[in-house]
């Protein structure tokens, strides 16, 4: 990932984001910020390359490492949890207002 | 080589899940289709990344995945729906301490070179360690752990001078050619107070702005990780979610017409002797009034606020809203933006509890039609009714926007005692002529009016 390139995959990825986030209705501000949260859980994929490329015989570096891996998987697992069952819930409360 | 070739095709259609998935989050037809979208991504990049070559302690971030993973998707299965706040500020943070943690991995490694990388190692480094504090705080403080506001002497100064050393800190590490362990330990432990302190005064209806504002701020921890990785799929998530996250902060303190600037330096709470002295008494309403009073109304509109959704009143609500529907009485939800703790997050309690869609609507839509409404039933809610955010420039809350609620013919408000809201700004709807209080819990208040309702019917 060197120099300029970078610089232009920054730039797009952020407008992506503004453009995919912009005119959302109220109502899905809290599923979709919970939502935004489970994206970066994949944090947890740069923990496990960066806990996989630790020096086994460096305790100091598999402690953060393990750390690493151990809040990356909660962010990840969690935010997906929760994200799915606020919108199950939105899900069911369509089919309340059909009735 | 060809296997490398494949692990860099599969992160691209990871980012490309992610992508369309939170673009399908953005609509309430296609949301559920989004989030297992983006699932899948996540499941195929995690899966990929076992098969990166060389990969060393594999038992070890198999035990680590099992651990965090498990425990998390425990906790957000039998989280409360009205605990979902806290557990989006602490899932964040997390993910925040986990940018961190690399950036940590690798210096302790040796393996940062260079002034473009050690710098962006650094700045994910920082940003995710105060994002992982804060979103700490934020947590303890929704959860009720900690007290809820608490104020340093001269908190601005102590932020400024706080964020300035480590800052200077984070310099050292980028200009010395040889990095000092000491230099590092006292960086990352200096960013987490950092973000710790920044959080403590913060309170009542600022909290979700904040979480927003640290979900934006991990986004870009991962991704400023992620070019020290050499990582896209870390890239393009972080920075998509960074940018995302930094525009529904935007809206979410424009809802409250309060800058972020003025939610970081100047909290709401502790402020609230501010304003001036409001005259007149509360006037108390029986469960029986109450409810002829909503009987023989052509029009009722409801407020309901966190306090209802806490009391688990909202299912009660509803019920009494059919009752009243069937003895001819319109009614509607009226919903302030940052009503619950979040943006939606009424909505999304509103939902569990059955109630459709068409009868919700947010305040632009409806604040018009209060001043044609018989009764304004306020359960639950304080701040967002409270007219002295249109009227008292000394207020702290002064400039909010709020559901007109006061200028209903009869205002009803449901509530536990006379104490002031989660702001502790004393409230002047409670002395109007036309309001009632009808004290007690939501659900024992609203349980009162039911059985009064159907007596009424029969």
């Amino acid at each position: 990932m060197e120099g300029i390139s970078a610089l232009y995959i920054f730039m797009l990825a952020a407008i992506t984001g503004y453009e995919v986030i912009s005119r959302v209705p109220v109502i899905l501000h809290t599923p979709l910020m919970s939502g935004s949260n489970f994206v970066h859980g994949v944090v947890l994929v740069g923990a496990m390359v960066a806990l996989g490329s630790a020096d086994p015989n460096e305790p100091l570096q598999l402690v953060i490492g393990f750390v690493a891996v151990l809040l990356g998987a909660a962010n990840a697992a969690g935010g997906y949890v929760v994200t799915e069952r606020m919108l199950a819930m939105f899900k069911s409360g369509a089919k309340g207002g059909a009735k | 080589m060809t296997r490398l070739w494949l692990i860099q095709i599969c992160y691209f259609v990871v980012a490309v899940l992610f992508i369309l998935g939170l673009k399908a989050m953005a609509s309430p037809v296609s949301a559920r289709r989004g989030i297992i979208w983006a699932g899948l991504g996540m499941l195929l990049a995690t899966v990929v990344t076992f098969f990166t070559p060389e990969m060393r302690n594999v038992l070890l971030i198999i035990v680590a995945l099992a651990i965090g993973g498990g425990a998390a998707w425990w906790s957000g299965k039998v989280v409360k729906m009205t605990d979902m706040p806290q557990m989006v500020a602490i899932y964040n943070g997390m993910g925040g301490g986990a940018a961190a943690a690399i950036a940590a991995l690798e210096f302790a490694r040796g393996e940062i070179h260079g002034p473009v990388v050690t710098t962006l190692a650094t700045l994910g480094a920082l940003i995710g360690a105060v994002s992982f504090a804060g979103s700490c705080v934020a947590w303890a403080k929704l959860q009720g752990v900690m007290q809820k506001a608490f104020r340093l002497p001269a908190q601005n100064a102590v932020n400024v001078v706080l964020g300035l050393v480590t800052v200077g800190f984070g310099i050292a590490i980028i200009t010395s050619a040889q990095i000092a362990p000491g230099a590092i330990i006292a960086f990352f432990l200096l960013a987490l107070v950092l973000g710790a302190v920044i959080t403590l005064p913060i309170g009542g209806a600022d909290m979700p702005v904040v979480i927003s504002l640290f979900n934006a701020f991990t986004g870009l921890a991962v991704g400023f990780e992620g070019y020290v990785l050499g990582n896209p799929a870390l890239i393009i998530a972080g920075i998509v979610v960074g940018a995302a996250g930094t525009l529904l902060t935007q809206l979410m303190a424009k809802a409250m017409n309060r800058p972020i600037t003025n939610i970081l330096f100047q909290p709401i709470s502790g402020a609230a002797q501010a304003g001036g002295a409001i005259e007149g008494t509360m006037k108390e309403v029986s469960g029986l009034d109450a409810a002829s009073m909503m009987r023989y109304a052509q029009k009722v509109i409801i407020v309901p606020g966190y306090g209802m959704a806490v009391a688990g009143a909202q299912h009660k609500v509803w019920e009494m809203t059919q009752l009243l529907e069937e003895a001819g009485v319109e009614v509607k939800f009226a919903i302030h933006p940052v009503a619950g703790r979040m943006p939606g997050h009424m909505n999304v309690l509103l939902a569990e509890a059955g109630v459709p869609y068409d009868k919700i609507f947010d305040l632009e839509e409806i604040n018009a039609e209060f001043p044609l409404a018989d009764v304004a039933l306020v359960i639950g809610a304080n701040d967002v009714v409270n007219p002295v955010a249109r009227t008292d420039k000394s207020s702290p809350i002064y400039g909010m926007p709020i559901l007109d609620a006061d200028r209903a013919q009869n205002v009803i408000v449901v509530k536990r005692g006379k104490g002031a809201g989660y702001s502790g700004i004393e409230n002047a709807l409670f002395f109007e002529d036309n309001c009632r209080m009808l004290y007690g819990s939501a659900q024992q208040a609203i349980a009162e009016v039911i059985t009064h309702v159907k007596e009424m019917a029969g």
